[in-house]
């Protein structure tokens, strides 16, 4: 196992048999492909963000890297290891996250939970104690930890979530949409943890998400998927540009007023009574495009949105635009 | 985390073990993770105290219904297919401790369509723990300790009441009896569990088998119809939970004739069952694991 090579796959595929009623006891069989020969290296350390829209094949990836699913065709290893095959021996070295899905303890304090993750994973004590100080520290959890886990906000029950894939020193970490339905507060934090967990531990992560500013804050890398195929796969800028993804400004006038013309760089995709909707490039600012309107409109409000990975994959793929 | 200059990962994470002691350190590693998993469930519970001990006590209520059912038959008749009421509470005390002893190990299994389902079947596969140890020890309810000790007094009240000459060898035999038949119940309800893999709906099937075969044990073999009772031998070796030893305690005839050497087979039975329960498993966990869904 070389360092470059610490996750490992080659001409992965994962195709369902899926069986569909096509009348009283007729099934209609047909096969999808899942993930359609993925091929990528991870090394040790990296922070790489997978993302797809819905069904692209993302889940499926992740189950087969962390052997819950076992691959159709092709190789796949993590830390020199086939998941599928090794399973059990393999958990002790990484953490997954599933963000919609808890293994927290409902009825019972945080704590408590992390008190069954130290035996199960057999966690010698020290390294336990100061695991959990730490991730106590920087997830701000030291109020929580005695509190029935049924009691916690989403974000509170994320960041503990997060904290027992990370007690037992997992060399690689999986997380499935770690931010979805957090507050900005909890956002910032899990990132915040999240880099440094990388940077001190040398954790190797690996997310998913929906969240562009994830993975703008947290990832030099970026892998997307769509039909179960990757189509791109390097860093976040390369992703714009091959995306042509454009930033929006939104902005409210005193009144409603015909679209806004002779903006430098910008043009008016929608109106909506005093609301108009202008796109621009990524890679432009937009202070002299305010400035612009500003001069010659009765400016009340504005705001910035940043493209939604969506539309950015969506355009890209639709533009036949792969890697 | 915590020291970054902790140096190499010397023991830990645990290597692997040569295979035999693998195998044994295994099956402990397998109980121990069972009784942690429990414990969890167990201080769960007792968050709820006073609706734990209801449900206790709804529970301990609950089956011993059932046997007040015979008991007001009795009072209009004195035999019921030929056996007195002490001779039926030894039958239905020793299936309802059996059904009761399973039902408490790992009585939650039918709980592993819905955790298909809802997705939550993964969270598991991704821990260092055997799969089937977290579904058997899953939402473990210490109320059901109702059902077992509900069982083991009308078991009681019968061995005394039926007439049996008791002797350490009779006493030895009616605890094997009972402790196979928790084990062939155990049978049924891990191989149920493991057509869940196949179909969500299994869980109505098993109970069919383990609650609607349990309520036909609890009546003397002979109120049933003669191929009935043969195909719940041959085919659900179930009888084996009492029926068949439980003949042998009270001097009785089988029905069906068979020779006398079979009423020592329950442990026999029950390990087979055990046995192929645990392949049904893991085919089952394998096709789950190659269809995901």
């Amino acid at each position: 196992m070389s360092e470059e090579g610490f996750i490992e796959l080659d001409g992965v595929e994962k195709v369902f048999d899926v069986r569909r009623k096509a009348g009283f006891l007729r099934r209609e069989r047909h096969r999808v492909r899942a993930v359609d020969g993925i091929g990528f290296r991870v090394a040790r350390g990296e922070m790489v963000g997978y993302i797809g829209p819905n069904g692209a094949g993302k889940s499926t990836t992740i189950k087969m890297l962390t052997g819950i699913l076992t691959p159709s065709a092709g190789r796949l290893r993590v830390a020199g290891v086939d998941p599928s095959r090794e399973r059990t021996r393999l958990a002790h070295r990484i953490g997954v996250v599933f963000g919609q899905r808890t293994t927290l303890w409902w009825d019972l304090p945080l704590r408590d939970s992390y008190g069954l993750v130290r035996r199960m994973y057999r966690v010698p004590e020290a390294r336990y104690r100061s695991n959990l100080e730490r991730c106590v520290e920087l997830l701000d959890l030291g109020d929580l930890l005695d509190v029935p886990v049924r009691q916690l906000s989403l974000g509170q029950r994320m960041r503990g979530d997060i904290a027992a894939a990370l007690l037992h020193d997992p060399e690689v970490l999986y997380l499935d949409e770690p931010t979805i339905g957090l507050d900005v507060v909890s956002k910032a934090k899990v990132r915040g943890f999240l880099r440094e967990v990388n940077a001190e531990r040398g954790t190797t992560v690996l997310l998913t998400t929906h969240d562009l500013t994830d993975i703008e804050q947290l990832c030099e890398r970026v892998m997307v998927i769509d039909h179960g195929r990757l189509v791109h796969d390097g860093g976040l800028d390369a992703l714009h540009t091959a995306g042509e993804s454009e930033r929006t400004l939104v902005v409210d006038l005193a009144r409603a007023l015909p679209p806004i013309e002779g903006v430098p760089g910008a043009r008016t995709v929608k109106v909506e009574g005093p609301r108009q909707w202008l796109a621009f490039a990524t890679g432009q600012s937009a202070a002299p495009i305010v400035a612009a309107v500003a001069e010659r409109y009765p400016l009340v409000d504005l705001s910035v949105r940043e493209p939604d990975i969506e539309d950015v994959i969506a355009r890209m793929y639709a533009g036949g635009k792969g890697l | 985390m915590a020291d970054a200059q902790a140096g190499p990962r010397s023991a830990y994470p645990p290597p692997r073990p040569p295979e035999a002691l693998g195998r044994a350190r295994g099956a402990l590693g397998a109980l121990r993770a069972y009784g942690l998993i429990v414990a969890m469930w167990v201080r769960s519970t007792m968050a709820y105290r006073a609706s734990f001990l209801m449900t206790t006590f709804g529970n301990f209520a609950a089956s011993g219904l059932d046997f007040a059912a015979v008991m007001i038959m009795f009072s209009h008749i004195d035999r019921l297919g030929g056996f007195t009421l002490p001779e039926i509470a030894l039958l239905y005390g020793a299936t309802s401790t059996s059904l009761g002893l399973a039902d408490l190990v790992l009585g939650n299994m039918d709980r592993v369509g819905q955790r298909v389902r809802d997705g939550t079947f993964d969270t598991l596969l991704v821990r260092p723990v055997p799969v089937l140890v977290q579904v058997a020890a899953d939402r473990f309810a210490l109320r059901r300790v109702g059902r077992v000790s509900q069982g083991l007094l009308v078991l009681c009240w019968g061995a005394v009441g039926a007439g049996v000459a008791w002797t350490p060898a009779k006493a030895l035999f009616a605890a094997v009896m009972v402790i196979a038949g928790a084990a062939i119940f155990a049978a049924v309800f891990i191989g149920g569990a493991a057509f869940q893999f196949w179909s969500a709906d299994a869980a109505e099937v098993q109970s069919s088998f383990t609650y609607g075969g349990s309520t036909m044990l609890q009546y003397p073999p002979a109120v049933f119809a003669r191929e009935l009772v043969r195909g719940v031998t041959f085919v659900v070796p179930l009888a084996f939970v009492n029926w068949i030893p439980a003949l042998r305690l009270l001097g009785r005839d089988d029905p069906l004739g068979l020779p006398g050497w079979v009423d020592f087979c329950g442990p026999a039975v029950a390990l087979a069952m055990l046995l192929g329960a645990g392949l049904l498993w893991r085919v089952g966990l394998r096709n789950y694991r190659s269809t995901g869904s």
